[in-house]
């Protein structure tokens, strides 16, 4: 860890200081880098100068698992993918799956998947509230945010029975109806938590100490998020107004009317903005569809077992954290012959190594927090 | 009054026993002093339990005992119980020392404190010099902590609280400075009787002299939003991470120590100490401390963290500005104070 100077250095010791180099383990195991990711940092006091990422340790083989066991096999387990946002990449999975056997889905479903969905987005952003809160060391933002979290996942609970991973969605269709008094227990809970996002402002977002540790640390330029192929609200941050929503609609996105939110300068502070007002666009977009829903069948039944036809067929949703794709190559058979996860966190994390030099050790906490990562969609 | 009467029944009860033994009077208040540090402890984690509950809006320790009173104690149970490790390569015996630097000056500081009319341990006429002295020993605890534990995290926490607790000795004792100018002494019965009708906080330039010497007391002791040394999130536990059992006891008891000492000095010295309107002085000097237990526990749950160099920033290019600009005011003050009496 240490070493003397050599007999130049100890010549030009005079001259300027000379910073040891220390090669710092932030591992799997650590309090702050939100699931199993290796960071290794070489840092000169506490500026890192280069940094490396190690991940796999979550590593499950969805997709040699799909080979294995079949379309609807692996269909449950595609929530597990990024499992804080579980909704949108078992959607992902069930558009490419429909577009390989050209099965439509009835209205209803369209609606109850935008709910469900939407849904799922708020309380991803608000574990994200909680968790960044938490890192920063505002320890009393985590509990508030989970406060709020639990009343959507309340409702989530009522739809489908589970809080986490929910397996809602289907080849065809979506699992289980509305329940009685959901859309005005929906309505409530939105009211709710639209009425706690000043609270969060005021204690959190517009907090000097916060705004000191986030405004103009780690800034991302938009170039450098497209060259690496960043999506979500990381690489809107950057001012890239990218949402598959908008830029490529599925489903019935193109009936509500939401705004794209963009930032101006990609800092850590626009990547936790971005998900606040996220919240509200989803809000709106809920209220939408339970406006709109209209009655009907939430499910194609599918004729026999499910095997598509063989050919290629893509599907992308816009995650709570960016642009989740399911590619699957059928050949006829039940099982996919080859089912490609296209995952937002990876991408994501993968443009940070370049990002986290400069800064201190104590920014990397505040940046790694702010893109927003789950090691379970990084890793697959 | 009430004071006289406790005063003299506890006399009327030591009285023979000083008389047969004349080194109680040494002894007696090294015991009491380490008995109440050690019950406030206790006292202090679980009131920290409970307000930060509150703040985040849950209950906190419910089970043991009625609402939880007898967490701590079963915490305290559990640390002491546990395998004392020292990693191999570690510095054994700057290990087995570390904890007890940081804990020892964090108790000598209570010899200067006054509970209340009398009750204090001896009145230094330094007072104040003794405070400033003996809090900045616990630096060297903290950094050999730090290295000791051969752990690189624990490194770096140390050599952050060191920076950290350096800085902001200086608009600590430029605060203080203030206080005794306006009492016109260091000894600290001399500066709660000083005062007398008017506490030093009301003065302006005792309320910003005040409101620097809570910032650097935040500081000093390491809570948020000045806890970089022991951040959770960062660095698991900073310098004490390799610490187990006994001796992180010793440095978590430090700490709430420190906590303790540091509200006590504000109390006396901005605040007017054991000085109240009616009734025992001990509990208006209790109340007082409380008080600013609650505000540094308030402060902690609230605030986010600031990164070093940032902490540092405030240090010297905020509060130490603001520090030698007060004792001017102060100067100001006295002088016109001294012409108008004069004249």
């Amino acid at each position: 860890m240490s070493r003397t100077l050599t007999p130049e250095e100890r010549a030009h010791a005079t001259e300027a200081p000379v910073f040891e180099e220390m090669i710092l383990n932030m591992g799997p195991q650590h309090p702050s880098t939100h699931g199993v990711l290796r960071l290794v940092l070489r840092v000169s006091g506490e500026v890192i100068e280069e940094c490396k990422f190690h991940i796999g340790y979550l590593h499950r083989c969805h997709e040699k698992i799909a080979e294995e066991h079949g379309y609807l096999g692996y269909l449950p387990l595609a929530d597990r993918l990024d499992y804080v946002c579980a909704g949108p990449n078992q959607w992902a999975a069930c558009l490419a799956m429909e577009k390989l056997a050209g099965i439509e889905v009835p209205e209803r479903a369209e609606y109850l998947r935008v709910i469900a969905a939407e849904l799922n987005r708020i309380a991803s952003h608000l574990l994200f509230i909680a968790t960044f809160g938490n890192d920063l060391a505002a320890v009393s933002v985590f509990l508030y945010g989970m406060r709020e979290r639990e009343m959507v996942i309340d409702l989530l609970e009522a739809l489908s029975g589970q809080r986490l991973t929910y397996n809602y969605y289907r080849v065809g269709g979506v699992g289980w109806d509305m329940p009685e008094g959901f859309a005005e227990r929906c309505r409530e809970v939105l009211d709710i938590i639209e009425s706690r996002l000043p609270h969060y402002n005021d204690l959190f977002t517009n907090n000097a100490v916060m705004r000191a540790r986030t405004e103009g640390v780690g800034v991302v330029p938009p170039d450098r998020a497209i060259a690496f192929g960043m999506s979500g609200p990381t690489l809107r941050a950057s001012g890239v107004p990218y949402d598959v929503r908008r830029s490529d609609p599925y489903g019935i996105y193109d009936r509500f009317e939401f705004e794209v939110v963009v930032g101006e300068r990609g800092d850590t502070f626009d990547r936790f903005w971005m998900r606040v007002r996220e919240i509200q666009e989803s809000a709106k977009i809920i209220r939408q569809a339970l406006d709109q829903i209209p009655p009907g069948e939430i499910r194609t039944k599918l004729k026999g077992r499910f095997r598509p036809p063989p050919g290629r067929a893509y599907g992308h949703v816009e995650g709570a954290r960016g642009d989740v794709g399911y590619y699957i190559v059928s050949d006829g058979t039940d099982k996919p012959y080859r089912l490609k996860v296209r995952s937002p966190c990876f991408s994501n994390l993968a443009g940070m190594e370049e990002m986290f030099r400069g800064w201190k050790i104590a920014d990397v906490v505040a940046i790694l927090g702010s893109i927003d990562i789950v090691l379970g969609c990084v890793d697959r | 009054m009430r004071s006289g009467l406790i005063e003299s029944f506890v006399g009327r009860l030591v009285e023979p026993l000083v008389h047969r033994f004349p080194w109680i009077t040494y002894i007696a208040p090294v015991v009491i002093i380490l008995g109440l540090i050690a019950v406030a402890v206790l006292l202090i984690i679980y009131f920290e339990r409970k307000v930060s509950a509150h703040i985040q809006s849950r209950l906190g320790p419910m089970h043991h005992g009625p609402h939880g009173i007898i967490q701590t104690f079963a915490d305290a149970l559990k640390l002491l119980h546990k395998e004392d490790l020292i990693p191999e390569c570690a510095d054994r015996a700057l290990m087995i020392i570390a904890p007890f630097v940081v804990f020892i000056p964090a108790v000598m500081v209570y010899v200067v404190i006054p509970f209340g009319p009398g009750w204090i341990v001896r009145d230094l006429n330094i007072g104040v010099l003794y405070l400033c002295a003996v809090t900045a020993i616990t630096t060297l605890g903290v950094l050999s902590g730090g290295w000791a534990g051969n752990n690189k995290w624990s490194l770096l926490g140390g050599l952050r609280a060191a920076a950290q607790v350096i800085s902001y000795e200086i608009p600590m004792v430029l605060s203080m400075i203030v206080v005794v100018m306006l009492a016109g002494s260091m000894s600290m019965v001399k500066i709660v009787e000083a005062q007398n009708p008017v506490p030093f906080v009301l003065y302006p330039c005792g309320l910003v002299a005040f409101l620097t010497y809570f910032t650097s007391a935040l500081a000093e002791v390491c809570r948020n939003p000045f806890d970089l040394p022991e951040a959770e999130s960062e660095l698991v536990a900073g310098y004490h991470t390799e610490y187990t059992g006994f001796r992180f006891a010793i440095f978590f008891m430090a700490e709430f120590a420190n906590v303790m000492a540091v509200s006590m000095i504000a109390a006396t010295l901005f605040f007017g100490g054991w000085l109240g309107p009616f009734g025992p002085s001990v509990l208006w000097f209790a109340a007082k401390t409380v008080l600013f237990i609650f505000v540094f526990m308030w402060i902690k749950w609230t605030l986010p963290r600031l990164r070093i160099d940032q902490l540092l920033r405030v240090a010297w290019l905020g509060l130490i500005p603001i520090c030698l600009a007060n004792i001017g005011l102060a100067v100001a003050v006295l002088a016109l104070k001294a012409y108008i009496v004069a004249g």
